[in-house]
């Protein structure tokens, strides 16, 4: 999948990559798309959690090389 | 929608106990809550201006994990408590765990108000200048205002 902007939230857990991932969001426009990869495997649920309350669509979600990849549009 | 709100009482002044205000104020901030902690009685330690002094303690703290089993006359020994926050903090930076002070400043960034017990700072005689800037001072009745109309409100 296509995106704008890349955040590594690799060896950082709870809550760094909820509290960095919303960081990285702050300067981009609506509707660009946010690739986040994550080690943390509390982040597979916190991403959903964090999409849902914010509006930040999670456009899609998987794994690469043993890491957790998140798609996020910036609402 | 409207905006949610959090009341967080701080009461522990332990390493420990520090982390959860601060993980869930910078993670409700995160999500567009607004958030608010009333800091009081040893939690008044998490508004100095250094985190340094905040320590974890293996005494009187049963479930704490421990690399060898110590009974507690040497948990008492001088330097004991030092060594378990030392050891502590390493296990805590290898995990990628933010230090308190990378939390604490994440939720003034993201402009989550702290407010101290006005009460405590003078029981304990406190100095204003030895607390962090940009905190607010008041009582029960500041905490019960926000609180009243907050969505989720837990004292740790």
């Amino acid at each position: 999948m296509e995106f704008n902007k890349e955040f590594d939230a690799s060896g950082l857990a709870c809550p760094l990559p909820i509290v960095k991932t919303k960081k990285a969001l702050k300067d981009m426009t609506p509707g660009e798309v946010l690739r986040v990869i994550s080690t943390d495997p509390g982040s597979v649920c916190d991403m959903a959690a964090f999409a849902e309350q914010t509006g930040n669509a999670l456009l899609e979600q998987g794994s690469e090389n043993s890491k957790f990849v998140f798609y996020l549009k910036k609402a | 929608m409207a905006t949610k709100k959090m009341a967080l009482i701080a009461t522990k002044g332990t390493l420990d106990m520090a982390y959860p205000p601060f993980i869930l104020a910078s993670t409700a901030a995160a999500l567009g809550w607004d958030v608010q902690i009333f800091f009081t009685f040893y939690g008044l330690q998490l508004l100095r201006k250094s985190l340094d002094s905040i320590k974890i303690s293996p005494l009187a703290n049963p479930a704490m994990p421990m690399p060898v089993p110590m009974p507690v006359f040497v948990q008492m020994l001088p330097g004991m408590e030092s060594m378990a926050t030392m050891m502590m903090k390493d296990k805590m930076k290898k995990k990628g765990v933010a230090s308190l002070q990378e939390l604490r400043d994440i939720c003034l960034e993201s402009d989550v108000k702290f407010v101290a017990c006005q009460m405590t700072v003078d029981l304990f005689d406190f100095q204003n200048s030895e607390f962090i800037d940009g905190i607010e001072y008041g009582g029960a009745a500041t905490f019960m205002k926000f609180a009243g109309e907050s969505d989720v409100c837990l004292f740790i």
